[in-house]
């Protein structure tokens, strides 16, 4: 996107006065010669919010902003990505990897929409971004300029908070705001959009109009009355389950989870998005809820007397038909967004808090409670974990084995063994995903990296090279489905080009393999237009890009071709030739409710 | 059930577009909208009037306070309020006759004339929006060529007992 005409931006820019002073004052003094322009200030706030990572791709718009992104090399190391969805999604999985704050910067136009599609997921599982778009200079927004969209009105409906900039005053201000925005409460991204004008002009005094507002500590406090019958409840429950989600992962509340589930002994079932917030083996464990989750999960929820939904939404697919969602339960649901609190389900007792506070408190409360009162609630429970263990191993999820052929299931199951549990998982959207979620049990927080509200397929492999720059020392796996790889697999070249440990497990079927077991499921068979089974070669394109290339075929072959790609040095991308029409199962039909669950 | 709700929200472009596409994007309602600055330059105030259940509005409330520029979300009308609205109405004056029975209706409803000319006259009503409507409604007869309106302003009484008083009278 580098085309551009430079000079009539230039001359454009040269029309704007490089110095701007306040209106209101007369202006005597001369500006310091010293003075930073645009770029500079943006790039020092920046470091000074701590990034020292950017993900993009340069454009006309943001040729200053580059500039200086050269002068700081020292200080940022930038990873040029080939598509600035990558961009996104790269800065998504480092984000989502280490809990900071990930940053992209593209270009104006073609450069932001591109974007879209990552700022999106990032916004539908609440991950903390600052995406910087250049944009055409001020004089010319809204003349239909070369390269130009108006990047703030596409992405407000996708964003926790957006700027255009005005005022190269306002930019210092609104880098720092943008990150504080970005990371606190329910996280989001932010989009910063910077005209090229502004970039250019020299400032030495800057301004903050809002910023006493926004850094105010907006977090009410937890309500003593309202905890104490939460603890109450809690302690004297016959048939609860803890329902959590990305809440939980986000305010890195495990352990304080675990403190809770453990004094009282009572069952947890993540949601797609809470899986590692709770490890999957655990005793307390039901596994994953909602319309792939286990039985004895789904089952437990239906019946139970008290649900407590912790950090989650009562998304779709967790919830299925409404009305018969946890029909018995009072909901305690704790969630840092009060507009998350009655928008779906009615919430009998709710505690608008992180994760992480409410937790504690609670596990602090149990600590001082009366003993005997805990253990007599203990006992209540007796005939609960009967049901559940019945449920548990009436129906674990299962594979049938193939001799001839590898199983989709067996891969997962493969991959846990060869990385001894230890590997993030990283993925796209579908069925590879949900075979991910249930085959893969997750042991600690952020290692299940997934784009879990938007579905975006592309994700995993971007995302999966992000999340290994933040984590050298983790080994990081992308599991992804044949379809979603070619949206992204632009990305390899990245890897290779900045020698990043990026291993891409493509689970190849042939298909659109989600939407083709709901055309076999629900449409009577007809397999309208997933059929991918004419795609390139993944060893021989890999290797095209100077990639280790591997194809298993057989399950023979599994074991050894994991190992010997895993423990290449480079970029590996696995080409896991896996049986065509195999489905995911337990599913709930969607807006149906558990009684309706296909199990096989 | 109609409702006025009252956002604080910051005085800077494109705050005012993310409040309407919040409304849009959630299937919220607006009726009217009606913003403008208070004594603290930075912050502007907008009032919305609109309606949904209990539940409906809880969340609007909800998600405006999501939005991060907007320090404020008030529903005026859950406590004793009063509630405003102007319009200019331009109405065509065939005789003498008919605009002495407009200038009756203007001295009934407490409105003003404005402007005037041999064939039309501008008139200015202001009052709770139910008495705009009633105005307008009797102006009906006569030729309207063109009304305008501001939508709702509304702020909260001082005390209940005064809210007492304006129900008796």
């Amino acid at each position: 996107m580098a085309r551009e005409d430079e000079k009539v931006v230039m001359t454009s820019v040269a029309n704007v006065p490089t110095v701007v002073k306040d209106a209101a004052q007369p202006v005597t003094e001369t500006l310091l010669p010293s003075a930073p322009r645009g770029a500079e200030i943006l790039v020092k706030g920046l470091i000074k919010n701590g990034v020292d990572t950017v993900f993009g791709l340069p454009g006309g718009a943001v040729l200053f902003i580059y500039d200086e992104i050269w002068r700081f090399r020292d200080e940022i190391t930038h990873y040029l990505v080939r598509h600035e969805q990558g961009a996104v999604h790269a800065a998504e999985g480092y984000a989502r990897a280490t809990g900071k704050v990930g940053v992209a910067l593209v270009t104006s136009g073609p450069g932001a929409t591109n974007a879209v599609t990552g700022i999106a997921t990032a916004y539908m599982d609440s991950i903390p971004l600052v995406v910087i778009t250049g944009q055409v200079p001020s004089t010319m927004i809204g003349t239909d300029a070369f390269q130009e969209v108006d990047t703030f009105g596409v992405t407000l409906p996708i964003v926790k908070h957006s700027y255009l900039v005005r005022d190269v005053r306002d930019l210092e201000a609104i880098i720092d705001e943008a990150f504080q925005i970005a990371k606190s409460g329910k996280p989001g991204p932010v989009v910063i959009d910077v005209p090229k004008d502004i970039t250019a002009q020299l400032c030495d005094n800057p301004r903050r109009i809002h910023a006493e507002y926004l850094f105010e500590n907006k977090e009410e406090p937890i309500d003593e009355t309202t905890l104490e019958l939460v603890v109450e409840r809690l302690i004297n429950a016959r048939q609860p389950v803890f329902y959590v989600g990305g809440g939980v992962v986000t305010a890195d509340a495990a352990d304080d989870l675990m403190k809770v589930v453990e004094t009282l002994q009572v069952p947890v079932t993540p949601t797609l998005m809470g899986l590692g917030g709770f490890p999957t083996a655990h005793a307390l464990s039901l596994g994953m809820l909602g319309m792939h989750g286990t039985y004895a999960a789904n089952m437990a929820v239906s019946e139970s007397d008290l649900l407590v939904a912790v950090g989650v939404r009562f998304d779709d697919r967790v919830t299925g038909k409404l009305a018969t969602f946890a029909p018995h339960a009072e909901i305690i649901h704790i969630d840092i967004d009060p507009s998350n609190i009655g928008k779906i389900k009615k919430a009998h007792i709710s505690l608008v808090a992180d994760a992480k506070t409410a937790l504690r408190k609670i596990a602090g409360k149990l600590e001082n409670a009366d003993k005997a009162k805990i253990s007599k609630g203990k006992a209540k429970r007796e005939s609960w974990w009967n049901k559940l263990n019945d449920w548990r191993d009436s129906v674990p999820f299962s594979c049938e084995y193939s001799e001839t052929e590898i199983k989709p299931q067996h891969l997962i199951e493969e991959l846990y063994k060869v990385t001894n549990g230890d590997a993030t998982i990283v993925t796209d959207v579908g069925q590879h995903q949900m075979w991910a979620a249930q085959f893969y049990p997750f042991k600690r927080s952020r290692q299940w990296l997934t784009s879990g509200g938007l579905g975006t397929m592309g994700f995993g492999l971007p995302a999966a090279m992000g999340a290994q720059l933040a984590c050298p020392d983790t080994q990081v796996v992308a599991v992804v489905g044949d379809g979603g790889f070619q949206m992204t697999n632009q990305e390899i070249i990245t890897a290779i080009q900045y020698k990043i440990p990026l291993k891409v497990i493509i689970m190849n079927n042939g298909y659109l393999g989600m939407v083709r077991q709901w055309q076999e499921m629900f449409y009577d068979r007809a397999y309208s237009e997933v059929d991918l089974s004419i795609s390139p070669d993944f060893v021989k394109l890999a290797e095209a890009y100077g990639a280790q290339g591997l194809r298993a075929e057989k399950p023979e072959d599994l074991r050894r071709v994991l190992e010997e790609g895993l423990s290449f040095k480079g970029v590996t991308i696995f080409d896991i030739v896996v049986s065509k029409e195999e489905n995911v199962f337990p599913i709930i039909p969607a807006g149906q409710d558990t009684r309706n669950m296909i199990l096989k | 059930m109609q409702h006025t709700i009252s956002i604080l929200v910051a005085n800077e472009a494109g705050e005012l577009s993310r409040i309407v596409g919040l409304f849009s994007a959630r299937g919220f309602n607006i009726e009217t909208i009606c913003v403008g600055k208070t004594l603290e330059p930075a912050w502007s105030r907008c009032t919305i009037v609109t309606y949904g259940d209990d539940r409906v509005i809880e969340q609007i409330i909800k998600q405006c306070s999501r939005l991060a520029r907007v320090r404020e979300v008030r529903a005026v009308t859950r406590l004793p309020h009063i509630e405003r609205e102007m319009a200019l109405i331009d109405v065509s004056v065939k005789a003498g006759s008919e605009r002495q029975e407009i200038m009756n209706l203007v001295k009934i409803f407490r409105a003003k004339v404005v402007d005037i000319s041999h064939e039309k006259m501008i008139l200015e009503a202001s009052g709770h929006w139910q008495k705009v409507d009633t105005f307008i409604e009797m102006l009906k007869p006569f030729q309207i060529n063109e009304v305008t309106r501001t939508g709702c302003v509304a702020i909260n009484r001082l005390s209940p007992f005064e809210q007492s008083l304006e129900a008796k009278a």
